[in-house]
């Protein structure tokens, strides 16, 4: 057939205010002018502001002496210090507390996720009691609680709860002995390092050596022995370089040892049992995901239960627990911000404190909430990370 | 559950009486083996331990009577303070004679909202959508009065599991609809505004509620211009609302990826234009997708709303803690708290319960087992 006999309706060209490309670029235009004049309207407004109460800007007031105390602080400080030094005392507060909170609310909650699909039907129906009562209350309620009602219930220091040998629980905290190390103490911790070096090789070979062979190798049992040993040898042989300052009672006070403050400890107990519920749940999901078969077929393979656990359940649930998991961990440390209630010296408290004294708002905001940004950009660049490694790979 | 409990190779079924019966019950549920009865006995006597001691404490030797501390036991709890502060948790501050205007904003609410419950209701949607635009200049009117010959009341003076309600409330509406658009934009094919939702969501998502709140408390009064200032209480509204939209964007956005692609080029191949798109086909289905998801950020932001209290308003959990400061009742927290706590657990869990429900339903029609 020749071109063109059939005649083609004529394309009408669309009128430009039609045209989709034109009107995204006039839309997006629109919105940008909007948003830059809003931003505008505001800057202007607070610079107005700014002056009118008589507010320099700039971060010039970080080199200042800040002139209060922190209760707790990991590094040294005292009022003499400077502004950016409280800064960063309320930045390892915060770490720290995030960090021990985290590792007790990931082992509770793998121990309640685990408990809600027992088939034991008392320890399944606790573990869901737990979940559903701690999950529907506020944290700050809890934190709350922890701080005002629980450990402000504890007695007085000449009363104090012994938990054991030198551990005393009154309303100062928790009094653990100082380890005072002395000269030679570094030996064990080169040996120790060397040990973790030799668990790392000794692991690889044996994989080697399994994926070679298929000859298994005790990984585990040989590697916790040389990781134990090693250092506990060395340590004995060096002459125990390691004694314990404990902690004195009096009558009003405890003198020596290391105390963990109240603040402290309502945090720990308040964030890990809060995050332990929601943990459980994703531990659970994550279990109950592998799909029956999977286990049927381990079965049919030869291998036992614990195998099965170990080497088919675990790494698939592990899957879709650990970005779930990774979110959980970075809530926890945004909700340390909560201390601020109870006194807990974080980052936001000591942001909040700089602020009521200098009254620099704006950059004390910025200053937090960069800090706040960067933590959860890191975390989820982690969880990115991880999730590449761990994703299916399909052949 | 997924998890079989049982080595199937070693299934032999046993005689009757062992498998049905309260003991064969007991016998498979908790004695199954030597470490789960270990397991039982454990957690028995753990209930034990802290049980007892709590019902004692709470029940047994709690009293409901007396009108100060003097009148309860030392051992108990003193659950008069509940009931004699009990208006307090509920209204906070709220002048005692203007109470009837809340309970009457809220009455006006449930009978609204009946309709939409109505198994055949026409036009729902839109039904819904006028609500809320009509309902809260009517429910300002009446909580902030000063019209119509009514007493005005400062919003200082709203409280306790009022005050709770109305963030949540405003919380919910606004970020939802706020939520849907900063969702769309996440997902718009135009940089400008594709670029402008991911940070606003990111940063937002990025930093903690009580820095929001902070912010907003701090800095909106700067941001206006001199000489008008801002009340607290919009403060607090304004940091929970884009807080919980930013969130509710991912949650739908999360519906929006669920569906497939040949829903768009069906749609666009009919002439629908975007908006048409979006609220005929893509939307009705994209929601219904993320109920769930919508819930359980309902559930967050309606937990979230206690940390106004950080700011110096008086909801559930801050009337809680101004009752425990009164000299009064001092030393009389546990109980305080512990009445707050209930408060905002039959909420959660309620909300909680419903997500799951709707969860069953949707499952219904998509999976088959």
């Amino acid at each position: 057939m020749a071109r063109d006999s059939v005649a083609r309706p004529r394309r009408r060209p669309t009128a430009f205010w039609n045209d989709a490309r034109v009107r995204a670029i006039f839309a997006q235009l629109v919105v940008l002018a909007l948003v830059l004049a809003g931003a505008a309207y505001l800057i202007r407004n607070t610079l107005l502001n700014l002056e009118r109460l008589g507010v320099s800007t700039g971060f010039g007031f970080l080199w200042t002496t800040a002139g209060f105390d922190i209760s707790q602080t990991l590094i040294a400080y005292d009022r003499t210090y400077t502004y950016a030094r409280a800064f960063l005392v309320g930045l390892l507060n915060t770490f720290y507390v995030s960090l021990v909170s985290i590792v007790i609310a990931t082992i509770l909650g793998f121990i309640v996720g685990i408990a809600r699909l027992s088939s034991n039907w008392l320890v399944a129906k606790v573990a869901a009691a737990y979940i559903e009562i701690i999950r529907n209350v506020p944290l700050l309620l809890q934190l709350i609680v922890w701080y005002f009602v629980v450990l402000g219930g504890l007695p007085a220091p000449r009363n104090s709860v012994v938990l054991g040998e030198g551990l005393y629980l009154n309303v100062r905290g928790l009094f653990v002995p100082r380890p005072v190390f002395e000269p030679g103490f570094e030996y064990t911790l080169v040996a120790l390092g060397v040990a973790v070096v030799a668990v790392v090789l000794l692991a690889r070979w044996a994989r080697r050596r399994f994926e070679a062979t298929g000859q298994p190798f005790p990984t585990f049992r040989v590697g916790l022995a040389i990781l134990v040993l090693l250092p506990v040898a060395t340590f004995l042989l060096t002459g125990r370089p390691l004694t314990f300052e404990y902690p004195e009672l009096g009558k009003f006070r405890v003198t020596g040892g290391l105390v963990m403050l109240p603040e402290f400890l309502a945090m720990v107990a308040g964030l890990s049992v809060y995050t332990a519920s929601f943990i459980a749940e994703i531990v659970r999901a994550g279990i109950e995901s592998v799909s029956k078969g999977q286990w049927e077929a381990a079965w049919s393979l030869g291998l036992t239960r614990g195998q099965t656990l170990r080497l088919i359940v675990i790494p698939q649930a592990l899957r879709v627990i650990i970005p779930p998991q990774t979110s959980q961990y970075l809530n926890l440390t945004k909700n340390s911000s909560l201390g601020v209630a109870i006194g807990y010296p974080d980052f936001f408290n000591v942001a909040g404190t700089i602020n009521n004294q200098t009254g620099q708002a704006v950059e004390v905001i910025a200053i937090t909430m960069a800090v706040y940004l960067t933590l959860s950009l890191l975390i989820s660049a982690f969880m990115n990370w991880y999730n590449r490694r761990m994703a299916l790979v399909e052949r | 559950m997924a998890v079989p409990s049982q080595h199937p190779a070693a299934e032999v079924r046993p005689p009757v009486s062992e498998r049905i019966g309260p003991l064969a019950w007991l016998k498979h549920n908790l004695f199954s083996t030597w470490y789960n009865s270990l397991l039982t006995l454990l957690v028995l006597w753990l209930l034990w331990a802290t049980l007892v001691p709590f019902f004692e404490w709470a029940v047994l030797n709690a009293s409901l009577a007396g009108s100060s501390k003097a009148d309860c036991p030392s051992d108990g709890a003193c659950w008069a303070l509940i009931r004699i502060r009990f208006h307090q948790y509920l209204f906070g501050l709220y002048p005692v004679e203007e109470r009837w205007r809340v309970l009457l904003a809220f009455a006006i609410l449930v009978v609204a909202m009946v309709p939409l419950f109505l198994p055949r209701m026409p036009r729902r949607i839109s039904y819904a959508i006028g609500l809320i635009l009509v309902y809260p200049p009517v429910a300002y009117g009446l909580f902030a009065g000063g019209w119509f010959g009514l007493e005005p009341v400062e919003t200082a003076n709203w409280g306790g599991l009022f005050l709770t309600l109305v963030i949540a409330g405003v919380g919910i509406t606004t970020s939802l609809p706020l939520g849907i658009l900063l969702a769309l934009g996440r997902r718009s094919s135009m940089p400008v505004i594709r670029s402008l939702s991911v940070v606003f969501i990111e940063l937002v998502r990025g930093v903690p509620l009580v820095t929001i709140l902070f912010m907003a408390s701090v800095m909106l009064p700067l941001f206006l211009p001199p000489g008008v200032s801002i009340d607290k209480l919009l403060r607090a509204l304004v940091g929970v609302s884009l807080f919980s939209s930013a969130y509710m964007a991912e949650v739908v956005r999360g519906g929006l990826q669920a569906i497939p692609k040949g829903q768009y080029e069906a749609a666009q191949a009919l002439g629908l234009s975007y908006w048409q798109m979006m609220r005929l086909v893509i939307l009705p289905q994209a929601l219904r997708l993320v109920i769930p998801g919508i819930v359980n950020t309902f559930i967050g932001l309606f937990k979230d709303t206690s940390l106004v209290t950080i700011i110096g308003l008086y909801d559930l959990l801050g009337m809680a803690k101004l009752i425990t400061t009164d000299p009064a009742w001092l030393g009389r927290a546990a109980e305080s708290y512990l009445f707050a706590a209930f408060g905002f657990w039959i909420f959660c869990f309620g909300m909680s319960r419903y997500s799951q429900y709707v969860e069953r339903k949707l499952a219904t029609g998509r999976e088959r087992d």
